[in-house]
């Protein structure tokens, strides 16, 4: 599964990070890598974007973009 | 003795305090400009210290040196081209493993390096221990803890960039990739070594691994460097990509990711302990209300209004005594010199138009202000991370939504805002669609003529046309990008830093370059163009050329009144009124006045004769002046949109109709003069007369379709 299936207040690790260039490459910047654990914290007011904890800060991503993050429920 | 100078640059995530470090360390001593060819800012200062002129330069903040934003390239760019003598490494030492991602980067550039673990005292609090000697023997060089905001190790900064500098031992280590990268990595740069003799910094292991990771810009170097011999390096780069993809089962650039963090975890697991507990941080408390589902867009709401009044209710105070010193100023001189062409110069061209630079400037201070709480308290994240649903639908950002809500104030200010869009594409997307959220100038032009067609209905019909503003603004952002702005959106992927107090210090000193900047540059534009405009204003001279001997009725006036036929106020009434009838017609004899003329055909068909030609013409200047032009025309002297003279007038020279679509007109075509010289300065020649070419365009078709089509049922 993916993370945007993810809901607020679970906990998942990543598996792999796959599609598209750029915003791997940003994913990848900001830490986002294989064996991570993810807590996904909270959904914006509006519906998108959502706020996630990796590696002891928060990262705010686009729904659409965590679709690239494959994980695994914890 | 001489001074020994040396250079160093600051690097660093965002939010990590390097700015503040930046401030300690240089005080005053610095200044803001622009690297060349990219609108990315400049911040540069120097100090002495221990017999050494420091001369610093405070790269971007940057998570990484990909070749994906313009921040990152100038700093990497920097780093390579300008070869400074070291590089600090601005750490958040609450954040470690990720911030270090980017000084594995910077070891892999080759330079010297120092580390500032910053924000120490907020690590230690929350529990975090290091073993700070042998992290730096790990890390190969040397580190200082600090705590930026209250000026603690600033100079041990120094110290240990001086003492690293002057070590003729200084280690340098690499990191290993793993043994099938670590052996492409030596063919290629065997290769690459091979086809281009000056392979200098950083070196050919640098560029190979570049080319592995797909790096675009690393690529159009070399491609440039070694010309023909391109083809062949290209081809090999792709065969190693190939080899790797298929044995390690992963793209190169993830594994060198990898690589780089495991060499982080590595070094952090023998020196990193973090506490037990995991306790929620105050800032995660914050966020819960800030952000909640429920009470955060209200909040959000709230806020943003307060930043608006601000920056427009209270600036508009000094904007009032700037104003009513410019009018002493011009009072002034008009009382010293004499009547003539030259005080005309003086005091409307010029003192008018410096006038017209520097009564923006409270806006802009308050709006730099604004910014700059906003970002250093963390909340600028906040405002993006709750509007990027919006934005991100019409294809902008959750950062536009500040740019676009200060257009409504007034678009200079707006302009510069913009530059917290970190991407070009979303920065100038942004910028183009602001005209339609309708400036605090436009709104005399809608007084005046909702005053004289729709007395009744007034406020609807205004707020109509702010509306259409907004839905104008929705489309004309998604047609750019798909047309001119078309490829991928940036991605949003953007940390939420923990909430901090605002150090004021760094934000006044900030806003005041800034303002400074822009009273230089934008400032000769504008003053240039506002004589220009004077001249076509004034030029040609009616002289004696005018349809009646208005001397001679003036002459009859003054007798009347000398001889008591006439009370005092009905001759300064007939004497106002025959100077009204003889500037309008010295307008109509002008320059500006023939243009309208001449270009009468082109207003025809949306309705507009050419007076409301005349009219949109002193539109460029300042959308204020518009009313007081049409008043001249009218040959009502000082006219404003209360004018009731006015408003009769041009309730009988035209239609409601043509009165609502010189509205749309006036809102849809590109802001005053002052705007374009910012846009300018914030876009480019190319980008600001595409902006003058299609709103244009835009507003002559939609008051043409409006007249066209009004005109059959009305």
């Amino acid at each position: 599964m993916f993370l945007n299936e993810i809901k607020p207040k679970n906990k998942c690790r990543i598996i792999n990070i796959v599609g598209n260039d750029r915003v791997c490459t940003r994913l990848l910047d900001m830490g986002c890598m294989r064996g991570e654990e993810i807590e996904v914290i909270r959904v914006a007011p509006l519906g998108d974007p959502i706020d996630i904890k990796i590696k002891g800060y928060h990262l705010s991503l686009r729904k659409e973009e965590a679709k690239n993050i494959e994980v695994e429920s914890i | 003795m001489k001074q020994k100078e040396i250079t160093i640059a600051l690097a660093g995530n965002p939010n990590s305090g390097k700015t503040t470090i930046f401030n300690n360390i240089t005080g005053s001593r610095q200044h803001v400009g622009n690297y060349p060819g990219v609108t990315v800012e400049k911040k540069y200062g120097n100090v002495s210290y221990k017999g050494y002129k420091i001369n610093v330069i405070d790269l971007p903040g940057t998570y990484s040196l990909t070749a994906y934003s313009e921040d990152e390239l100038v700093a990497r760019n920097y780093i390579i081209n300008e070869t400074p003598d070291m590089v600090v490494d601005i750490i958040d030492a609450s954040n470690l493993e990720r911030n270090l991602y980017l000084y594995v980067q910077l070891m892999e550039l080759g330079i010297p390096l120092v580390l500032a673990f910053n924000m120490s005292d907020v690590a230690k609090a929350s529990g975090k221990v290091f073993d700070i000697d042998l992290l730096s023997r790990l890390l190969a060089s040397p580190i200082v803890k600090t705590v930026g905001h209250k000026n603690i190790g600033t100079k041990e900064i120094l110290d240990a960039v001086i003492s690293h500098m002057e070590n003729k031992n200084r280690k340098k280590i690499g990191i290993k990739y793993g043994e099938e990268i670590e052996s492409e990595l030596y063919k290629l740069s065997g290769f690459i070594e091979e086809k281009n003799n000056d392979a200098q910094n950083p070196g050919s292991r640098w560029i190979a691994l570049k080319m592995l990771e797909q790096d675009s810009e690393v690529a159009e170097k070399v491609k440039r460097e070694t010309g023909e011999s391109y083809s062949e390096i290209e081809k090999e780069v792709n065969q190693s990509i190939k080899h790797l993809k298929k044995i390690l089962n992963d793209n190169p650039s993830t594994v060198i990711a990898n690589a780089r963090y495991s060499f982080i975890k590595g070094a952090l697991a023998k020196t990193y302990r973090e506490s037990e507990k995991e306790k929620i941080s105050a800032s995660d408390k914050i966020d819960k209300v800030l952000t909640n589902r429920l009470a955060g867009l209200p909040i959000f709401a709230l806020l943003m209004w307060a930043m608006f009044q601000f920056v427009f209710k209270v600036g508009a105070y000094p904007m009032d005594w700037i104003e009513m010193g410019f009018s002493k100023l011009a009072d002034l001189v008009s009382g010293v010199m004499p009547d003539g062409l030259l005080q005309s110069l003086i005091v409307d061209g010029i003192i008018g138009g410096v006038g017209g630079v520097v009564v923006f400037t409270p806006n802009i201070i308050l709006l730099f202000l604004c910014i700059a709480i906003l970002e250093d308290s963390g909340y600028m994240a906040r405002v993006a991370f709750i509007m990027d649903q919006l934005m991100h639908r019409i294809g902008l950002h959750g950062k536009s939504f500040i740019p676009m809500l200060i257009g409504f104030g007034c678009t200079i200010p707006a302009y510069m805002g913009s530059r917290i869009l970190e991407d070009k594409k979303d920065r100038l997307v942004t910028m183009h669609v602001n005209t339609f959220m309708s400036c605090g100038a436009r709104l005399p032009i809608y007084i005046l003529l909702v005053g004289a067609f729709f007395p009744r209905i007034a406020g609807n019909v205004i707020f109509s046309i702010y509306v259409i503003g907004i839905v104008v603004a929705i489309l004309m952002a998604k047609l750019l990008r798909v047309t001119r702005f078309k490829g991928e959106p940036a991605p949003f992927v953007m940390e939420l830093p923990p909430y901090r107090f605002p150090t004021f210090k760094s934000v006044l000193l900030h806003t005041w370059e800034r303002t400074w900047l822009y009273l230089k540059k934008a400032g000769t534009i504008i003053l240039a163009i506002s004589i220009l405009m004077w001249a076509l204003f004034t030029f040609p001279i009616i002289g004696d050329n005018y349809s009646k001997d208005y001397n001679a009725e003036i002459a009859s006036v003054e007798q009347s009144f000398e001889s008591n036929e006439i009370t005092e106020d009905e001759y300064q009434e007939k004497i106002t009124a025959i100077e009204a009838m003889k500037s309008s017609e010295q307008l109509s004899y002008s320059a500006a006045g023939r243009i309208g003329r001449f270009i009468e055909p082109v207003f025809k068909p949306l309705g507009f004769d050419w007076k409301l030609a005349v009219a949109s013409i002193s539109g460029i200047a300042a959308k204020e002046v518009v009313v007081s032009t049409m008043g001249t025309l009218y040959s009502i002297q000082e006219a404003d949109e209360e004018s009731e003279s006015l408003k009769n007038n041009i309730a009988n020279e035209y239609s409601p109709l043509v009165g609502y679509n010189f509205m749309l007109f006036s809102l849809l075509y590109f802001p005053c003069m002052a705007g374009m010289a910012v846009f300018r300065r914030e876009a480019g020649w190319k980008e600001m007369w595409f902006q003058i070419g299609f709103t244009l365009l835009l507003a002559w078709v939609v008051s043409f379709l409006v007249f066209q089509i009004g005109r059959m049922f009305i």
